[in-house]
């Protein structure tokens, strides 16, 4: 499969690409921002995705999805990210449905109308600290009736207030660091027991801490098999993790877009300041960092539809160096607007916000970083 | 099984079948590398696997087999790369004349002049050195002063070329001459000469790893014919219109120098795991090699997807020109910082300039070696405002 997007995946492309700019532009964020929204993003939008597919992108198309892949996935991500467009796409149509995808026929059923209509939102306990360690999980499920008993604290659930499904990681075996004892469960967010509390993040995205004191699910919320929830919590870390890489390009590139423009109308010293080496190199390396980072993603996105056994070294390469790149490209953004990058009149400013919390999002640069040595075997 | 697979099937046979065993052992230094030449110098079973790979045109195995290729396909030649990388084989031979001449001659040469050079490239007959910059003429190429005087039948050349890599051991030079002195880039016309000429002299230069495969190289009153018999021309391209294939093959070159960032080995850390030592978690023993390395691997194995996009797009004529440029300077930059990590998980017995352990100072050598990457074909500096000239458009000052 040649390293670019093939013509369908660049009709996708130019549909997600019109469709951010339109409904969900920068604009769009500022104002559900400054409404102060409690869901921080808009239901509405939302259904207009599902009208666009894009919900279904990885629901097989029996059940009435498009049955594509990460790379169609990315490719609505990476505009999202250009956008900044605020959705809960990543969590309910990339990491959601690839948890589910690893479940039973009953399970799909259950949820996959609702997302394909626009209508569910899930979002993914995974973290219990505040840095993301999924090999660190230690909330309990005890078996009890035919079913489970969740007790236990997790945070940094994005779009978890707003969301219909929790997907839970817990340990019904062993302990924190084992391999096995893991299980994931499609949780209700409406059960007895569970409690949410919603915080605006940096990006002003809303994030829940969520506990659950003795929530009580039936033996059809498990996904996949009881203790073996490492398999599904992978798959669905990998899409998910190749998803956030593929949104932190898009706001990546956009950030440089809007730099590059800047620095080519600005004039001080009665000179363009886009004419100054000083600033046309660092442009010119970050031009660089970020082509890199996009052939990293793209790897990553084919290989793993491809089921490549090495796929997820590619998307821990993709994951770190896309939050590198983009990083980059925020820092030399507000550098390079001056003091006017400090206000937030300039869109710049969010650029930031948003990388610094997809940064976090599965796995910082130093996590992947530590998962390459480790994959190398050193 | 599709064409491509039985391609895969056969072509791993036939390597295995003919590949010397010296040429499945890593390249140590210099002269593991398969040159060629009228006066070659060869290590054991170098020859062998050059001449039967030449056979085949495998040498050159995307040029047309009329000029000595193999005739093969893009995606032909990727699976035979792979076969080879998979086999852990040598490169057969190594030349200018495969990566830029020869790409040149394809793109501007007559058709008397592909069949005249080209073969002898692909057997590695000839071996061809890169006469461009001079003393004065550097970053700003187009500002050279080597002249060729038209002389009816011939031309004649004087003037100074530095840097030129390997000229005391090439055969044939590429070199850019001046042929009108009253407009600079409209002046400069690209010509074919054998380096026994008389008038052509060249002498070596010490570089900080204490080599010296660079030369600079003077020519007076040098007579270089306008035509090698039956219509051979040796200026390629036309007169004073030299630049546009100087250009085109330091594309060539450019991304040839990127190289994949690595120099082979996937994984700097993994080497070195075992020979700096590990800890009781089977990591390397020291936190911060571990982690420079670990985002030397992240860096690596990207900009390899980064080649391998660049490869696929340029087939597709989806790439922007001055891609190479930017490649040129990453890849560069990458295999400099890749060298200090060596240099830094060696330490102070790579320090060892002349001890056999050393092997001679190899390691420090080399990393020595991989400071000119960023400077030789164009500096970083020079790629960099291609880059943000060409692609960002920024304006000019
Ligand atoms: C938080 C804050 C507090 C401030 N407080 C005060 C205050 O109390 N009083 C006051 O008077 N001002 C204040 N300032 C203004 C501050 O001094 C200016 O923002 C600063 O001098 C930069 O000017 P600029 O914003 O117009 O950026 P510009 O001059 O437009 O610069 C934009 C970019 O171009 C680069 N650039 C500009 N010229 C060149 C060049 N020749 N070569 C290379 N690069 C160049 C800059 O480095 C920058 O990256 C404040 C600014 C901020 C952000
Ligand atoms: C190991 C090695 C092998 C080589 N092999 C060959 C060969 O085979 N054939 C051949 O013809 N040549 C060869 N070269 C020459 C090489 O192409 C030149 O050295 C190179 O183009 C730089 O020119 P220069 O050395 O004159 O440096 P200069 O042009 O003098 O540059 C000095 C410094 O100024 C910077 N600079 C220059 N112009 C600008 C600008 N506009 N903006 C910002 N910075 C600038 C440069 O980046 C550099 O850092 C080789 C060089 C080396 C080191």
């Amino acid at each position: 499969m040649p390293l670019y997007l093939n013509d369908d995946q660049k009709m996708l492309q130019d549909s997600a690409a019109d469709f951010m700019k339109g409904e969900g532009s920068v604009a769009h964020l500022r104002e559900f921002r400054d409404k102060n929204c409690k869901d921080g993003f808009s239901h509405a939008l939302w259904k207009q995705f599902a009208e666009m597919g894009f919900t279904g992108i990885l629901v097989s198309e029996d059940e009435g999805g498009l049955g594509l892949g990460n790379v169609e996935a990315g490719v609505v991500l990476e505009e999202i990210g250009r956008n900044l467009t605020p959705s809960p796409f990543l969590t309910t149509a990339v990491a959601g449905v690839e948890a589910l995808n690893a479940g039973g026929k009953a399970l799909r059923e259950k949820y996959f109308p609702g997302i394909l209509s626009g209508d569910s939102v899930l979002a993914l306990a995974i973290d219990e600290g505040a840095k993301h360690r999924p090999d660190q999980i230690s909330m309990a499920a005890t078996r009890e009736g035919n079913g489970f008993k969740l007790d236990g604290k997790k945070q940094f659930v994005v779009q978890g207030g707003s969301a219909d499904t929790l997907i839970v990681a817990a340990r019904t075996s062993g302990s924190a660091g084992d391999e096995k004892g893991l299980t994931l469960f499609a949780v209700d967010t409406s059960a007895n027991g569970l409690s949410r509390d919603s915080v605006r993040l940096v990006d002003s995205a809303m994030a829940a801490h969520v506990e659950f004191d003795g929530v009580v699910v039936d033996a059809d919320a498990v996904i996949g098999e009881v203790d073996e929830g490492g398999a599904v919590l992978q798959r669905m870390l990998n899409a998910g993790r190749t998803g956030a890489a593929a949104e932190t390009l898009g706001v990546g590139a956009g950030a440089m877009d809007i730099t590059v423009e800047y620095i080519k109308g600005r004039k001080q010293f009665d000179t363009i300041i886009g004419t100054f080496q000083a600033l046309q190199h660092r442009a010119a390396h970050l031009y660089s960092e970020m082509e890199i980072a996009r052939a990293a993603v793209l790897k990553a996105q084919q290989m793993l539809d491809e089921g490549s056994s090495k796929a997820e070294l590619m998307v821990s390469v993709a994951k770190a160096k896309s939050s590198k790149a983009t990083s980059l490209s925020v820092k030399e953004g507000v550098q390079m607007h001056g003091g006017v990058g400090m206000t937030d009149e300039y869109d710049i400013g969010l650029y930031m916000k948003r990388d610094r919390a997809l940064a976090e999002f599965m796995g910082d640069a130093n996590y992947h970083t530590n998962l390459v040595a480790e994959m190398h075997g050193y | 099984m599709s064409d491509l697979e039985s391609f895969r099937k056969e072509t791993a046979a036939w390597l295995e079948a003919n590949c010397p065993p010296e040429m499945r052992q890593p390249v140590v230094d210099e002269s593991d590398i398969c040159w060629g030449g009228k006066n070659p110098t060869f290590k054991p079973g170098q020859k062998e696997w050059m001449d039967k790979m030449a056979a085949k045109g495998w040498t050159v195995p995307d040029w047309p087999k009329e000029y000595g290729g193999g005739g093969l396909s893009r995606a032909e030649t990727k699976i035979l790369l792979q076969e080879m990388g998979r086999l852990k084989m040598r490169s057969p031979l190594s030349s200018f004349g495969i990566w830029m001449l020869g790409p040149a001659l394809l793109h501007f040469g007559t058709e008397e002049q592909k069949l005249h050079f080209l073969p002898p490239i692909a057997r590695g007959e000839v071996r061809w050195c890169q006469g461009y910059s001079e003393p004065g003429s550097g970053s700003d190429l187009a500002s050279l002063q080597t002249s060729a005087e038209d002389k009816g039948d011939h031309y004649l050349i004087n003037g100074q070329k530095i840097w030129t890599s390997y000229a005391d051991k090439a055969d044939w030079i590429f070199c850019l001459t001046r042929t009108d002195k009253s407009t600079k880039h409209k002046g400069i016309s690209f010509m074919l000469f054998d380096m026994t000429t008389k008038g052509v002299e060249t002498k070596p230069i010490v570089l900080i790893s204490g080599q010296s495969a660079f030369c600079e190289t003077f020519f007076a009153d040098v007579e270089v014919p306008k035509t090698y018999g039956d219509g051979v021309s040796s200026v390629v391209g036309e007169v004073n219109r030299g630049w546009d294939v100087a250009k085109y093959l330091l594309g060539h070159e450019r991304s040839m120098i990127s190289g994949d960032g690595s120099s082979g080995a996937t994984s700097l850390g993994s080497k070195f795991a075992d020979q700096y030592g590990r800890d009781e978690m089977g990591r390397l023993d020291d936190p911060m090699l571990r982690a420079q390395m670990a985002e030397m691997d992240i860096d690596v194995l990207a900009f390899r997807a980064m080649a391998e996009r660049f490869g696929d797009t340029f087939k597709a004529n989806l790439c922007h020109p001055a891609q190479p440029n930017m490649m040129k300077y990453a890849g560069t930059e990458i295999n400099k910082r890749r060298h200090e990590l060596i240099m830094s998980a060696g330490g102070s017995e790579v320090l060892e300039w002349e001890s056999d352990a050393s092997n001679g100072g190899l390691t420090a050598r080399g990393w020595l070696r991989t400071k000119a990457n960023s400077i030789e074909g164009g500096t970083s500096e020079v790629m960099l405002n291609v880059v943000s000239k060409q692609i960002l458009q920024l304006p000019n000052a």
